[in-house]
């Protein structure tokens, strides 16, 4: 019977566990909320992944990880159309641009992060296609998948906890009234609270600075931690009162029935 | 018959129940079950798994129901559907047991997101020697200096209507101020 199913009846841990402990050979394509993954493997090994619009090529990884610049890699994406990327990764190499073990560690760190991605996906559907091997023109890796499923099973918990003390990143924060300035801040949390205005909600915040639901989180946790933000409604943000909330649409009508709530509760 | 309701939320046995009770003038309709985990059954034997629903008549036209969510995590699936429409709503919090104040903060985050609507948070059980103190409870639930926070007793009818007095004070301020 094909392996395909939903993931909230199977999450993404229990199909890493099944494909390890089977030895599956194929792609496992995951279609989540917004975009859609395809993870191969090899005898159970993580061999490639690739997500959403990401082309998944070495040179996006390479640049992305500031292995090659942006001239660099407009150069390659211009000139180098017809290579595969083992041939790029040899020409790279030749060129000493970079080292095999670079490519390698990028490669590996790039697929173990869209997999941690996908420990976050608790909707969509999969479907296992073992006749689906990963691109012939893209370089393959040979992971272990268990350590990959302890740490992702680890973040999984961390974002369960997060999620119950910043359970909307619909969410905007606004600075308290401590002063900021003998805070040390990481590169990561400056990128967020530059961001940080009540007009603003977590979730623009993360997309702006392309970070996922768990960075986010775990950056505005350390910031709500230390009283320097509080969480607030979005400003700007026309709130549409709910039509059921009162039996009646007319403002002074409104008045007149909590004015009577109150008269009534003074007098039990 | 008009009708208008209120939301009493907060963790598991923070004493929204016995909220109801003391101002509801029928008898709570109470969704209860025995408790079977253990640790939970030292803090009470039975909780509440669907809600409570108490009920003030204000006149022959206009009934303000009252609804208690239930308190375990596993039944939060419910706490959306219980929102839907309501005034305002209290966050019950037990003073007694500060190990239940994360989760409070969790709730009362949960509830802002779902509705914009005004609310309160009840310090519950108050009359109790090892009851936390006011301020500290602010600070412990990271409640701005805005935010009601009250002084409870759930088993005291007066402390009871005052909570839901300030509830109804904060949703007229927010009609006056046009928000």
């Amino acid at each position: 019977m094909a392996l395909r199913g939903n993931l909230r009846d199977f999450t993404i841990t229990q199909l890493l566990n099944l494909i390890n402990l089977a030895g599956k050979t194929g792609t496992l394509i995951l279609e989540g909320p917004a975009e859609q993954a395809h993870v191969s493997f090899r005898e159970g090994k993580l061999a490639y992944a690739r997500i959403g619009q990401d082309d998944g090529s070495l040179a996006s990884i390479l640049h992305k990880a500031n292995k090659l610049n942006a001239n660099q890699y407009r150069a390659i994406a211009d000139r180098a159309g017809q290579m595969t990327d083992k041939e790029l990764g040899l020409l790279l190499i030749n060129a000493g641009y970079v080292s095999q073990d670079d490519i390698l560690l990028n490669l590996q760190s790039h697929f173990s992060d869209v997999i941690r991605r996908l420990f976050t996906w608790v909707e969509g559907f999969f479907r296992f296609e073992a006749e689906i091997m990963p691109p012939e023109d893209r370089i393959n890796v040979r992971l272990d998948l268990e350590n990959i499923i302890i740490e992702g099973s680890r973040e999984l918990r961390e974002l369960e906890q997060l999620k119950d003390e910043i359970p909307s990143l619909d969410m905007a924060l606004k600075f308290t009234d401590r002063p900021m300035k003998h805070v040390n801040l990481s590169v990561e949390e400056w990128r967020v609270v530059s961001f940080i205005n009540p007009k603003n909600t977590m979730k623009q915040i993360a997309q702006t600075n392309k970070m996922s639901e768990l960075e986010v989180r775990r950056i505005v946790y350390g910031l709500l931690q230390a009283g320097l933000v509080e969480m607030v409604r979005p400003e700007g943000v026309v709130v549409q009162q709910n039509p059921k909330t009162y039996p009646t649409q007319d403002k002074e009508e409104q008045k007149t029935l909590i004015n009577k709530l109150i008269g009534r509760i003074r007098t039990m | 018959m008009q009708t208008v309701k209120m939301v009493v939320t907060g963790p598991f046995s923070a004493g929204k129940t016995q909220f109801i009770q003391s101002v509801s003038e029928i008898d709570v309709v109470a969704t209860e079950r025995k408790i079977s985990s253990e640790e939970e059954r030292a803090v009470k034997s039975a909780t509440t798994v669907a809600m409570d629903f108490g009920r003030i008549t204000v006149d022959e036209d206009l009934v303000l129901y009252l609804f208690g969510t239930p308190g375990q995590k596993r039944f939060d699936f419910m706490w959306e559907i219980l929102s839907e429409g309501m005034l305002g709503f209290i966050v019950m919090v037990d003073s007694t047991r500060p190990e239940t104040f994360r989760e409070a903060r969790s709730i009362l985050e949960t509830f802002r997101a779902y509705a914009p609507t005004p609310f309160v948070v009840a310090a519950n059980k108050q009359d109790m020697p090892e009851a936390w103190d006011m301020e500290d409870i602010r600070h412990a639930l990271r409640l701005d200096a805005e935010t009601k926070l009250l002084p409870c007793v759930a088993t005291n009818r007066d402390t009871v209507k005052t909570v839901l007095l300030e509830l109804l004070f904060s949703i007229m301020q927010e009609m006056e101020s046009g928000k």
